[in-house]
């Protein structure tokens, strides 16, 4: 019993990393209908960014403050002059672009900062924290990391509901000609849209960065099952992605506990064929499923 | 002039030691016929007057790539001192390494380039056991030397189907049963888990394990797969085991991530390692950011603090030893980018083994004279415990001894032991000395 | 006849294949066994995007399936080599119809998901049931030239004939393929597939097809990688080459089969002859590994924002060759834009 609360527990904190990354891909394809392949890539360069900065300044706060504003920073370089050209064509454009983009970014990392293991900090301690003399299996730092991506994603949801710009990013969303009709600066609010995913994805990667080490290809894992996550949940859905990718975090735990490390990815895969085939958006998805 | 066979007693193998070690002070006889003094000449592929190309295959790029791909300029800044101080019998070493991304096609692929297109005389320390399985039929086949595997698996010790094939690193069996018999002798009341790779890294480590340790103490065996960097689960069912001593069999991240776990979840058992995880440096480097934590209780050194695990090389922290002085003044003039860690340290001493290889293979050495050659053994060099080699067995390093870090550093604990690979055989300590580095740094 | 203008060309390219066979170094024969692979690969995943308009990230998959297939019935059954290439594509077009019929529901980003995480989750079954597969280390192949050649034949040049040879094979049949009914059928199930559907073509099973006939390809490719590099194991098999075949298919011309020789070619000879060059002008080893794949990047890249045709497509407007209709670089893919919400309130999310 106390090894299926670990496992929970343990679970929710990578599932938390993967909802928000999720939660990027979801922004983004609401905003752009593209998939971005690109977003650990990017993430993983803004906690590079993190770690120089952390090193030149002895400060955690200062590194996670850089690596939000990169992300930010990077993701709305990135919409403008590579994803603006491929936006109105086919979408398989955009696959290959986003993809080009991750294989560019990995290998610009790998000649910038080298191939081994950094070891990035985490934010509180990791020391596991106890109800008396139990054990949780959670610590301070795993508290942060779910507190972090729901303030992240709470924030969000306020930005979208009560805000002029969430509501320009809606209306652009919902329908562009419209919105630009009625004086939507549909462009900017795009870029926008890149940007908060930027810096979603940007504190996905700081902090998962701890427990995965810091390398160029870092991401890559962590990216394959958020975007499982998004999809799972249904990528028109902020709820779902974060839903999505608690649920997944906590059941990809049960699965390398009790039957190996292994078969992960497998069940990843089988969760989401299964889904899929139930229903085709995602599970949380409210747009009609296609008619022919 | 023809060694003795190597047998596997102590007594001998310290006799032959000695043997060896007088034989390379009188600057290493050749053995092969077709050795002769005289000018140098182009008697093989790769071999050229001036020259003598060797090759590679070596992960550069990928997940292996960490650490690994230090190596290869490693062993190269040896060459490259081996070169400015008068060559192999005035030849000086070509070293090409491509890079496979520990993909087995891609290696294959790059040992074709090597031996059909650049002509390379021998292919020199292929990294990776899936990788270089996927080659070494071909480099056979083709009859070219293929030395120094770096690999631990014991399949490179096989010189009826593999007769050109050298391995070189303690092998992973024998690390298993020289860390077994430790634990066996030193933990006997204690409930021991594993921790290891599921590969055949790991797999074969807990053979040696299991040939040493009865098997009603060992009360938990957990496998992880290194593109799953979530070890909880397997880290919470050692502790559900309440398995005291764990023994890992674990590439330093995993190490690392263990470490990090199980203090997440309270858990503290002894900790006896693989060399191949343990290198203070790295494993160091891995938990620096946990030293630098404001506040908080954990601290990179606490955590590598009393890790057990073995070593065939001198500790990086013996700075007084011979050896570790020469590679360092080498390191720090030819390859001083790379931090001083175990995987240069390993590089250079690989690059040394091969020039005491080539200098006994003759001054116009053909394949077969540096394969003949290792046939009849190599002095011990850096390694601190003798080489298996001989006709019948092409084992690189017989034994090593036990280490505890600390301060970051590695501390050698007792004697070195030696072993071999079957599970009756027993693991000694072993009575021979090391051997000093030569005062001109070329064997 | 279509069929006897696709011969002749394989025929004419076969010869020129012998001669340089026979002229160039053994290394070179190995290199050209090894091109032929991503031929077959490419050809089959272009035919795959290009005329049916489905997205794959997860062909490496299918190239393992034949793969190891050729290498367990070659362990277990001794079959000569003229059975291991068709049984390890059957085997692998029989996954593909499984994939295919749970992608039939799946569009765009979707589809690529599922395929992609088939890419990464394939290599673990290996690893997972090693008694079977080997585990990491992988099972070994053996591959000799027939004794009819002389005991002096060059192992090398076998190789090449028989992967070459094979590849053209393919190449015909797939050329054909593209110009028969069912080619244009996909092309109109790509181009608009309601219009599709009601002209009375069977939509879903026109998608599984052209899915078990890239997997088919695909499975070929691995069992042709199987047998010139004597070996299967999960480590060739990952995420990496899904990449490099979408890579190859886009930089060759997407949905043109001589494009999907031009991006063999890239992605056999660029990568090499770039870390040379790196390499010469010394930089570090792990630096000048990494440049290809800077230059990967940025190529894709580039050839989507610029080239979108890729080489084929440049040629051809380099030669003159394009029809006087064609209007442009995305006459193609008309079919493939996004789609209009077919209702205002379809797109909509909740908060």
């Amino acid at each position: 019993m106390r090894e299926f609360i670990q496992f929970t527990l343990g679970g929710i904190s990578f599932g938390m990393v993967y909802a928000a990354i999720a939660l990027s891909l979801v922004l983004i394809w609401r905003g752009t209908r593209i998939l971005n392949y690109s977003q650990g890539a990017m993430a993983m360069l803004t906690t590079y960014i993190a770690f120089t900065v952390i090193g030149h300044t002895g400060s955690y706060w200062a590194g996670f403050a850089a690596a939000l504003a990169a992300g930010l920073l990077l993701g709305a370089v990135i919409e403008r002059t590579v994803i603006r050209p491929v936006e109105n064509k086919p979408p398989l454009n955009a696959v290959v672009v986003t993809i080009g983009l991750l294989v560019f970014l990995e290998g610009l990392a790998g000649i910038i900062y080298g191939g081994q293991y950094r070891s990035f900090p985490p934010a509180f301690s990791i020391t596991g924290l106890r109800a008396g003399s139990v054990a949780l299996g959670v610590s301070r730092n795993d508290v942060f990391v779910a507190g972090a991506v729901l303030a992240a994603a709470l924030g969000l949801a306020l930005l979208f509901r009560y805000t002029s710009a969430g509501l320009r990013l809606r209306a652009a969303a919902f329908n562009a000609y419209a919105a630009r009709l009625l004086g939507v600066r549909v462009g900017r609010v795009l870029t926008l849209g890149w940007a908060l995913a930027g810096l979603i994805g940007a504190l996905a990667g700081v902090l998962v960065s701890p427990a995965t080490f810091l390398y160029p290809a870092s991401m890559d894992s962590i990216f394959v099952l958020g975007f499982t996550a998004a999809v799972i949940g249904g990528l028109d859905s902020p709820v779902g992605a974060v839903v999505g990718g608690l649920i997944l975090g906590v059941a990809l735990n049960y699965i390398g506990g009790y039957l190996g490390s292994n078969l992960v990815p497998v069940f990843g895969l089988a969760a989401l064929i299964v889904i899929l085939m139930i229903r085709p958006s995602g599970l949380f998805s409210v747009s009609t499923s296609r008619q022919v | 002039m023809n060694r003795s066979h190597r047998v596997r007693t102590p007594a001998i193998v310290a006799a032959a030691a000695a043997v060896a070690m007088i034989a390379a002070g009188c600057g290493g006889s050749s053995s092969s016929s077709s050795s002769s003094s005289g000018a140098a000449t182009a008697s093989a592929p790769g071999i050229t007057a001036t020259q003598i190309l060797i090759g590679s295959h070596q992960p550069l790029i990928g997940p292996a790539a960490p650490g690994y791909s230090e190596i290869a300029p490693a062993a190269n800044a040896y060459f490259q001192y081996v070169n400015a101080h008068g060559g192999i019998y005035g030849r000086k070493i070509k070293y090409t390494y491509l890079d496979d991304g520990y993909d087995p096609s891609k290696t294959v692929s790059d040992v074709h380039q090597l031996i059909l297109q650049d002509n390379v005389y021998a292919i020199f320390d292929g990294l990776g056991t899936p990788t270089h399985l996927a080659a070494v039929s071909f480099i056979n086949s083709s009859k070219v030397p293929d030395v120094f595997v770096a690999s631990g698996c014991d399949c490179w010790n096989d010189p009826s189907k593999y007769p050109d094939t050298f391995g070189w690193q303690l092998d992973y069996i024998r690390e298993g049963k020289i860390l077994g018999a430790y634990i066996k002798q030193h933990f006997a009341d204690k409930k021991i888990g594993y921790f290891y790779q599921n590969d055949e890294f790991g797999q074969d480590g807990v053979k040696g394990l299991d040939y040493e340790i009865p098997h009603a103490q060992v009360v938990s065996r957990q496998t992880y797969v290194p593109t799953n960097v979530n070890v909880g689960p397997a880290v919470a069912a050692l502790k559900a085991s309440g398995a005291q001593v764990v023994v890992a069999f674990a590439i330093p991240a995993f190490n690392a991530l263990f470490k990090l776990t199980s203090l997440k979840l309270g858990f503290n058992p002894t900790l006896v390692a693989s060399n191949v995880g343990t290198d203070p440096i790295t494993l160091g480097g891995l938990l620096e950011a946990y030293a630098k934590q404001g506040g908080a209780k954990v601290n990179g050194n606490q955590l590598t603090q009393g890790i057990i695990t073995d070593g065939y090389l001198p500790t990086l922290g013996d700075t007084g030893n011979s050896w570790i002085a020469l590679f360092k003044k080498i390191h720090d003039t030819y390859d001083a980018k790379a931090p001083f860690d175990g995987n240069v340290l390993y590089g250079e001493a690989v690059g040394y083994t091969f020039v005491q290889a080539m200098l006994k293979a003759g001054k116009n050495p053909t394949r077969a004279d540096l394969v003949s050659a290792l046939n009849h053994g190599l002095p011990q060099g850096p390694a601190v415990a003798p080489y298996a080699y001989s006709s019948s067995d092409h084992a690189g390093v017989t034994g090593a001894y036990i280490g505890v870090i600390k301060g970051g550093a590695l501390v050698q604990q007792g004697p070195v032991y030696v072993t071999d690979t079957s599970p009756t055989g027993a693991v000694t300590a072993y009575t021979g000395s090391e051997q000093t580095a030569p005062a001109t740094g070329m064997p | 006849m279509t069929l006897a203008r696709h011969a002749g060309a394989a025929i004419a390219a076969a010869v020129v294949i012998w001669v340089l066979s026979v002229s160039l170094s053994s290394f070179r024969d190995y290199q050209i066994a090894d091109i032929a692979v991503y031929v077959v690969a490419i050809a089959g995943l272009t035919v795959l995007i290009g005329l049916s308009g489905q997205i794959s990230l997860g062909n490496g998959a299918f190239m393992a399936i034949g793969a190891y297939a050729t290498a367990l019935l070659q362990m277990h059954l001794d079959w000569p080599l003229w059975a291991l290439f068709p049984a390890s594509a059957a085997i692998a077009a029989v996954a593909g119809v499984a994939v295919g019929a749970a992608a039939a529901r799946l569009h765009g980003p979707y589809l690529a998901g599922a395929t992609l995480l088939l890419a990464v989750a394939l290599p673990s079954f290996a690893t997972q049931f090693p008694g079977v597969f080997g585990g990491d280390q992988g099972l070994a192949v053996s591959v000799t030239a027939p004794a009819a050649l002389g005991a002096a034949f060059p192992l090398t040049r076998w190789l090449a004939w028989v992967n070459a040879g094979t590849a053209l094979i393919v190449l015909v049949l797939l050329a054909n393929l593209a110009r028969s009914r069912i080619g244009r059928s996909w092309q109109a199930v790509r181009d608009d597939e309601t219009a599709a559907a009601l002209a009375g073509l069977n939509v879903a099973r026109l998608r599984i097809l052209a899915f078990i006939v890239s997997a088919a390809c695909a499975g070929l490719a691995g069992s042709m990688l199987a047998v010139y590099s004597s070996q299967v194991s999960p480590g060739s098999f990952t995420v990496t080459l899904s990449i490099a075949l979408v890579t190859g298919a886009v930089i060759g011309g997407l949905g043109s089969l001589a494009g999907a020789l031009w991006g063999s070619l890239v992605i056999v000879l660029v990568p090499t002859y770039v870390t040379d060059v790196a390499t010469s002008h010394g930089l570090s080893s792990t630096v000048a590994a990494n440049i290809p794949i800077v230059a990967y990047g940025v190529v894709l890249i580039a050839v989507m924002l610029l080239f979108p045709d890729g080489i084929q497509g440049g040629l051809r407007r380099f030669f003159g060759l394009n029809p006087p209709a064609a209007t442009g670089p995305h006459t193609r893919f008309n079919s493939l834009r996004r789609r209009q919400p077919a209702s205002e309130h379809q797109e909509e999310g909740t908060t």
